[in-house]
């Protein structure tokens, strides 16, 4: 059975100046899986990324949502497209509470006078909104949903950033080094957190350098060199040190694009 | 997934056997001191409030019944409503991890040039004020603009606005005075604001008045709408909020026009407050409107305090202003205190940052 990839790009690039960052770099996900981006640094995964999720706009190539070509010049026009970005700074403000992180730059309002007038918030149901998609990722450790995010550990900042970019209808869910910055037990929740995400349906893009979490909850691994896609391996038929040879161009992949 | 058990991680096996309170220390004791710092840090604006307090209560005792009455209290709500009103305008700055140097010579500009159009020029009042409300409100998008899109820092923008500014007043007046007389003769709804209230002794007057309803407005804008809560997000860390899907280009320019709007209000109670047009008065309102908000709570670095620390600042400097007066201080002793005022509080507000939740 063929699957219709849900985001693709084709032939994407991306130049700096004289550096090229991507060249013409193709991408697939489909639906409902797991896709690990992985490739040395400055190999332009980050450009990558970028590019998917509105925060660079690229010189060349497509851009396909849903087989509709797609061009965001933000990261907003992204998010309302339904591509959600959990950046690896999380970008949550340290002083305003969980739920005011969570509806930054989409609040409700009251409905009737108060809301269309006044445009006074509806607190209430932000409220139950955040108290329920954090439930609904198991994050309910978190007692005071008014409490400012600086307050919270590393790993439930990880958990309230998911919770947002899950929250809104997302279609695609990208995560820049989610684990990057977590201990042990931190990681273990976020994978947990990741897996909770796929088993709700949603795709997931994971840019990551740490190879075990990769190789755990990987359907596909998506291996970036040199600007483009080298090639797209099954986690199960390779082994890590195949992954690593590959990204850093010790060795080449006999069977190129076999899973693509 | 090639080695991985149900649990995880081969690596990870005993991890089911850990503690599993994520970051739970053990409610660690705090003194009395540490608690007093808790709660400060989850209430900002408690600081101002109870300095407030307890300089009235000091101030009562010193200066007795003087200052304690109903005349006197009018009195300092009176003297400190322009500094009052430009400090609002200035917290909007500072909540963005601005400073606005400006506001005192937008707020004089806006006043020569609705005093100009309506006594000299024969514009009807209201038509000058809404002149002066626009002329406000593009000062404070011009700040914005050379921020943003210019990208210079708002200190050496506003700098340079100020003295901008000023020149553009100086030659607009001639240096000159409105003098009292011709702005009741010809446009009276200039000194709108001067009007007052008298119960008793009381003698509230509608520019007191108008400086508290500009901070409830404000408060209500900042706490109660989307829009405030993005002016918080990014004073807070400006580069999350424009991944977080803010558009803080637009915040920004609304928040500088906004005070410039603000400004220009002031300018109109403050016609009302003195009386006359001077191009030269309020020449040290910048530096007054940023002490209020400083010894209001309100950090420089943005993101944190409320606009109520500015009002209840300004507030502290007039009863400090007051009370050292009655209490037959030298002025110079009044600027000394206002002086540790700022720094105390500025203190106050970097030992409160240091609490781990």
């Amino acid at each position: 059975m063929k699957r219709e990839p849900i985001l693709t790009a084709r032939g994407l690039v991306k130049r700096y100046g004289r550096v090229t960052a991507l060249d013409h770099c193709d991408f697939d996900l489909y639906p409902g899986e797991i896709l690990a981006v992985i490739g040395d640094n400055g190999a332009g995964k980050s450009s990558l990324i970028k590019a998917l999720s509105g925060a660079v706009q690229i010189d060349e190539g497509e851009i396909r949502l849903n087989d509709k070509p797609v061009h965001f010049k933000s990261p907003l026009e992204a998010q309302d497209a339904g591509i959600a970005t959990v950046y690896q700074t999380l970008a949550l403000s340290p002083a305003l509470s969980i739920v005011d992180n969570m509806f930054v730059g989409r609040e409700l309002r009251k409905p009737g006078v108060a809301g269309k007038w006044l445009r006074m918030l509806d607190k209430p149901a932000m409220r139950s909104f955040a108290r329920e998609k954090l439930n609904d990722l198991g994050l309910m450790t978190i007692q005071n949903i008014d409490q400012p995010v600086e307050t919270l550990s590393g790993g439930q900042r990880q958990g309230v950033a998911v919770a947002r970019a899950a929250a809104f209808g997302s279609k695609v869910i990208i995560m820049d080094e989610p684990t990057a910055a977590l201990g042990v037990k931190e990681s273990r929740q976020v994978l947990k957190l990741i897996q909770e995400l796929k088993s709700n349906g949603v795709p997931i893009i994971l840019i990551s350098h740490n190879m075990p979490h990769v190789f755990e909850v990987a359907d596909r691994i998506h291996v970036h060199r040199l600007g483009k896609r080298l090639c797209v391996i099954d986690p199960k038929k390779h082994s890590m040190s195949d992954a690593v040879a590959y990204m850093t161009g010790a060795k080449l992949p006999d069977d190129l694009g076999e899973a693509a | 997934m090639t080695q991985t058990e149900p649990g995880g991680q081969s690596f990870e096996r005993d991890l089911d056997k850990s503690d599993k309170s994520v970051a739970a220390f053990e409610a660690r004791k705090r003194g009395p001191l540490g608690t007093i710092q808790h709660v400060l840090h989850g209430n900002p604006t408690m600081v101002p409030v109870i300095v407030l307090l307890i300089s009235v209560a000091v101030f009562g005792l010193i200066a007795g019944g003087k200052f304690f009455s109903a005349f006197n209290l009018t009195l300092i709500m009176q003297q400190v409503s322009i500094i009052g009103i430009l400090a609002a305008a200035q917290s909007l700055i500072i909540l963005t991890a601005g400073i606005d140097l400006s506001v005192a010579a937008i707020m004089v500009l806006m006043s020569v040039i609705a005093g100009n159009l309506a006594v000299y020029h024969g514009v009807p009042a209201p038509l000058a004020l809404l002149v002066a409300f626009v002329g406000g409100a593009c000062a404070g998008l011009m700040n914005g603009f050379l921020v943003t899109k210019v990208k210079l820092p708002p200190f050496i923008t506003t700098l340079g606005t100020w003295s901008i500014f000023f020149a553009l007043n100086l030659w607009l007046s001639g240096a000159q005075s409105i003098r009292s007389q011709d702005i009741d003769s010809n446009a009276a709804l200039l000194k709108f604001f001067g009007n007052t209230i008298t119960v008793g002794n009381a003698r509230l007057t509608y520019g007191s008045v108008l400086m508290v309803l500009v901070f409830l407005v404000l408060w209500y804008m900042l706490n109660k709408t989307a829009w405030g809560r993005h002016v918080y997000a990014v004073g807070d860390d400006k580069e999350a909020a424009e991944l977080a899907g803010i558009r803080t280009d637009r915040t920004l320019l609304s928040i500088y026009a906004l005070a410039g709007l603000v400004c220009a209000i002031a300018a109109w109670a403050s016609i009302g407050r003195v009386g006359s047009i001077s191009p030269q008065a309020f020449y040290e309102a910048n530096l007054h409107s940023i002490t209020a908000v400083v010894i209001g709570g309100i950090s420089l670095f943005g993101g944190r305090g409320s606009i109520m620390g500015a009002l209840f600042g300004a507030l502290i400097v007039g009863v400090f202003q007051s009370g050292l007066r009655l209490a037959d201080v030298d002025v110079l002793w009044q600027v000394f205190a206002i002086g540790w005022l700022i720094i105390i509080a500025v203190a106050i507000d970097q030992w409160i940052r240091k609490v781990s939740a």
